[in-house]
């Protein structure tokens, strides 16, 4: 386990950075960013933060269920969280497909380069997660449990709150940073 | 334990709750921009701190892993509070 925590670790500084460098940015023209802000749907924003709570609270049910050898209910919660993952790379697809029906995109400028850089590392590590979760499920459905199963599911239980911690830090920095 | 008395289903509870406080309160009128902003970006410093605790299970972690992810949201939203108030400063 000591490599995953030196690789969500790394993870974690770098999003910290990069997170610095839009406040950074941001500096140069806060009344574009404030502008740019408005047009985000904050009220998506907040509903995918409560649908990545929700995938990981079944998560962490998940591996309390692989803890007491509870595999059927592992197996339901694997698969509750993967569909809740499935569920926030669907929002996060209706969001980008609305910015660009409006034809907002990553040369729109500086705010909205950020926007999908930022959304987009976050949106792969989603489907990363989902896709890992789904592969849990699978293996938990088909009974291919073996002495690697345990610190593989936590690595994946771990990776997976990792990606919501991220999102609980992007969401405000992007949609509700009010210019003060 | 059924699941609606387990400790980390009232985490879940509370961090949906602090998700609608700074998603559909704190941005309304009644608060001033500063108060509105700080107080999103404290509130989402806690919730990482219950994420990292009682979802990711380091409250028994080494001291220094603990720390290293407990202090990270911390660290984060000063900085980011730091150059948000520094920018209303110089405009």
């Amino acid at each position: 386990m000591e490599g995953v925590w030196v690789f969500l670790g790394a993870d974690t500084v770098i999003f910290g950075i990069l997170f610095v460098s839009f406040m950074w940015d941001r500096q140069k023209n806060p009344a574009l960013f404030e502008a740019s802000r408005h047009t985000l749907n904050a009220n998506l924003g907040g509903i995918d933060t409560l649908i990545l709570l929700t995938s990981s609270w079944f998560v962490v049910l998940a591996m309390q269920a692989l803890a007491r050898s509870d595999i059927h209910r592992e197996s339901r919660f694997l698969l509750s969280g993967a569909i809740t993952g499935l569920m926030f790379v669907v929002s996060k697809s209706f969001e980008y497909f609305q910015k660009f029906a409006h034809g907002i995109n990553p040369s729109t400028n500086p705010f909205f380069t950020w926007y999908f850089a930022l959304t987009g590392i976050h949106l792969l590590h989603v489907i990363v997660g989902t896709g890992l979760l789904g592969f849990l499920w699978t293996r938990s459905r088909r009974g291919g449990h073996h002495h690697l199963t345990g610190p593989v599911s936590e690595s994946v239980a771990s990776y997976w709150h990792l990606v919501d911690l991220l999102w609980i830090v992007l969401f405000p920095l992007l949609y509700l940073m009010k210019a003060v | 334990m059924p699941v609606l008395r387990q400790r980390v289903t009232w985490v879940w509870l509370g961090l949906l709750g602090l998700t609608g406080l700074t998603t559909w309160v704190l941005p309304k009128d009644l608060f001033s921009p500063a108060v509105a902003v700080v107080g999103t970006f404290l509130t989402a410093a806690v919730k990482v701190r219950y994420v990292v605790l009682d979802f990711m299970e380091l409250r028994g972690a080494p001291i220094g892993v603990r720390a290293a992810f407990e202090a990270w949201p911390f660290v984060v939203a000063t900085i980011i509070l730091g150059l948000l108030f520094a920018t209303a400063v110089h405009t």
